[in-house]
């Protein structure tokens, strides 16, 4: 199986690259890449993505024919993509950190900032916070309800179709924190930094 | 709920593990990659580096301490100590740090916090701030808290929100290797003129100081010698903390 990492520049994903390498061992063909070849003859995808939502739209925009390939691979083929963090955000049709940023609209919705309340609560959302599982989702098979997740971020996804949530996590209200679209499956928190139950999450995707 | 996070710091030097007692006198005592797995394994929430390598030559050794220990644990690393420019935060960022603390190149130019929050997104930035008291509140030091700056703690962490930091790691100087607890007032005046998570460091010698760090607002606690010398394990701390009523992932 191949499953690809996509490097698009979009900040720091070798924790990303290393917790993959840690599960999928022998397993499975693990790439780095943003050739659109390799992507297209993955089996998997994982669309990583730190930093603002407006600058990893960019830096996907940047690589000519990338936004073609992803739908193509995602929403033609429907072949199991995995969207961390700021990867997940772009699902959204629209962004508003920094400025107004179309998304990728694969799951229709909105990426705003988390309501601080008037500064009762911090901001990013930085720790360890449960997460509240709503729905099966194959991306959590053998993980607990109520398991500790690694959390950094300041926006929040809001889907329009509330049946493609999995989980939400409880900060100031209720975040939606993973989603289930048939092939694309997204989470807020990383995985890749959240020890045991991450990488149980990553093998479950992995083994999709 | 948010957890409080537990954060063991390990001093490297040399690519070595060192604990300074007010930041002189240093020990050697071990492979920061096995300690820091060992942390991992106990249940912290989070691990820092704090490299103190002095000469330039062997700066390079902590890039291959992080790479090394990223491929082992998978909880947040936070690496911090001689981080100059934006290039040497992409290339700790490269190594497998989550997230890098500047101290000195903060205070000598702002730029570094701006350009680095921009560049990386401030989740990976982090702001180490070196205060000790003075007549008027809290002086912030650099170099290690070596030289003096002027520069009024406080005014400093809310221009360091501002410019992007997107959590700060507080340091009393006072404190730092006493063993007798956090600067309580300094983390509460701090905790509450910022919006961004506070990290409090320097001081701590018994569990209750970690208790009384959460308390005066801080989002983690940070502690090296009762973790480094096994006063304490990271799950005592956690069982403790969860045994006063203050949230901890267990």
């Amino acid at each position: 199986m191949n499953v690809t990492i996509v490097d698009y520049n979009s900040g720091n994903i070798s924790s990303v690259i290393n917790s993959f390498k840690e599960v999928a061992k022998d397993k499975v063909n693990l790439d780095v890449t943003s050739n659109l070849n390799k992507i297209k003859l993955s089996d998997k995808v994982v669309l990583p993505g730190q930093g603002s939502f407006k600058s990893c739209v960019e830096a996907l925009n940047k690589i000519n024919g990338l936004e073609e390939t992803l739908n193509e691979f995602a929403i033609t083929h429907k072949k199991p993509l995995l969207g961390i963090c700021v990867g997940l955000q772009m699902f959204a049709d629209i962004g508003y950190e920094e400025t107004e940023t179309k998304g990728l609209g694969w799951i229709s919705g909105k990426v705003s900032k988390i309501d601080n309340q008037n500064g009762k609560y911090k901001l990013p959302h930085i720790g360890w916070n449960q997460i509240n599982i709503i729905k099966e989702s194959k991306i959590f098979k053998n993980i607990e309800n109520n398991s500790h997740m690694y959390f950094v971020h300041s926006y929040e996804f809001i889907p329009k179709d509330t049946n493609v949530i999995s989980a939400t996590t409880d900060y100031s209200s209720n975040i939606v924190c993973s989603v289930e679209k048939e092939n694309i499956f997204g989470t807020q928190f990383h995985p890749e930094k959240s020890d045991k139950f991450g990488l149980k999450i990553i093998d479950n995707f992995i083994s999709l | 709920m948010l957890k409080n996070r537990i954060i063991p710091c390990l001093d490297v030097k040399n690519g070595r593990v060192v604990k300074g007692i007010n930041f002189v006198d240093l020990q050697d005592a071990g492979d920061p990659v096995e300690q820091a797995k060992i942390y991992s394994d106990g249940g912290a929430d989070e691990i820092c580096f704090l490299d103190i390598t002095a000469s330039n030559e062997n700066r390079d050794t902590i890039y291959e301490v992080v790479e090394k220990t990223s491929k082992k644990c998978f909880v947040p690393l936070t690496v911090g100590g001689g981080v100059r420019s934006v290039d040497d935060i992409n290339k700790l960022l490269n190594c497998g740090a989550d997230k890098v603390s500047i101290n000195t190149a903060a205070v000598q130019n702002v730029k570094v916090v701006e350009d680095s929050s921009r560049k990386f997104g401030s989740q990976c930035i982090v702001v180490a701030i070196d205060a000790k008291r003075n007549e008027g509140g809290w002086e912030i030091f650099t170099h290690g808290g070596r030289n003096p700056t002027g520069i009024n703690a406080l005014e400093f962490a809310s221009k360091m929100e501002k410019c992007g930091a997107g959590e700060l790691l507080v340091t009393s100087m006072d404190k730092d290797g006493t063993q007798s607890g956090y600067d309580i007032k300094l983390m509460k005046k701090i905790s509450s003129s910022v919006n961004i998570p506070v990290i409090a460091s320097g001081g701590v010698g018994t569990l209750d100081h970690l208790v009384d760090g959460i308390k005066s607002g801080a989002s983690a606690v940070l502690a090296a010698s009762i973790f480094h010398y096994g006063t304490y394990s990271i799950n005592d701390a956690k069982q403790y903390l969860a045994s006063k009523d203050i949230p901890v992932r267990i």
